[in-house]
């Protein structure tokens, strides 16, 4: 994971770069809570483009991310899913709740 | 039938994390014999990944046991056994409910059973409490431009 924070829109960019499954997913929220709660950032994003694999443990990690953002005010995004990033998202529902966008440059 | 696309193998490990990724690369790879789209590999690996993660987060609770996976391939068809010996499950249709988890403090989305059902064609569990689990899952890989058998497959570079 990788991250990038934006002084003056206050947008917080997290890169996963890792697989992500149980086992990975530790590291990540672990990484992702200290640098939302350091930046107190008004929009994370979390770009996808790296992430060659996802199982439900995504579900749980970007779930437990916007609660934690949404306690502190800031929204949080999606961005550069692939197909099957996208289909396991759409399965739970989440993508009715964070909005999904498109990050041309992956600058995190 | 034909014989020449028939295999089989077999896989013990120990139940840690960090077999995850190893158990479903190595599923993938050997479906790959049967040269699968890149959505269907994807789907085999989301599915093994889930059932795997359950042996090890939900039926032996992070205790070190032994999870078997035994794959099968015929035709144009793909079973996958993972069986493990741990607590089992107390009642299968709740467990499989999407969004049902035992877990909620580990941030598990209770989206596993949910997922498997979808992304491979039957999926069955057979479960006793205190014996262990055994999920047997199936996927019929579509037709797409079958090489010769003894023509080297190139399927691996899509894991």
């Amino acid at each position: 994971m990788e991250s990038k924070f934006y002084t003056k829109d206050k947008q917080l960019i997290i890169k996963i770069t890792e697989e992500i499954d149980d086992h990975s997913v530790q590291k990540i929220r672990r990484e992702a809570d200290y640098e939302i709660e350091r930046n107190m950032p008004k929009t994370v994003i979390f770009d996808f483009n790296s992430v060659t694999f996802m199982d439900s443990a995504g579900i749980g990690l970007i779930i437990g991310r916007y609660k934690l953002a949404s306690m502190l005010g800031a929204k949080v995004q999606l961005a550069n899913l692939s197909q099957n990033v996208k289909k396991i998202f759409e399965m739970s529902g989440i993508l009715r709740l964070i909005p999904t966008t498109t990050l041309k440059e992956t600058t995190a | 039938m034909n014989e020449e696309y028939e295999n089989e193998m077999r896989l013990n490990f120990l139940s840690k994390s960090s077999n995850e990724a190893f158990a479903r690369i190595t599923v993938a790879a050997f479906a790959s014999q049967l040269d699968p789209s890149i959505e269907e590999l994807a789907d085999i690996k989301t599915a093994v990944s889930e059932a795997v993660t359950n042996c090890i987060i939900h039926a032996y609770e992070n205790k070190i046991g032994i999870v078997k996976i035994y794959a099968k391939l015929t035709q144009n068809e793909i079973t996958i056994e993972i069986t493990d010996s741990g607590k089992g499950i107390e009642n299968i249709e709740i467990a499989k409910e999407p969004l049902y988890t035992t877990k909620p403090n580990l941030e598990r989305s209770g989206m596993g059973f949910t997922i498997m059902e979808s992304f491979m064609d039957t999926i069955n569990i057979e479960s006793i409490v205190g014996i262990g689990t055994k999920i047997t899952m199936t996927k019929k890989i579509k037709k797409q431009h079958k090489k010769s058998p003894d023509e080297p497959t190139l399927a691996t570079n899509k894991i």
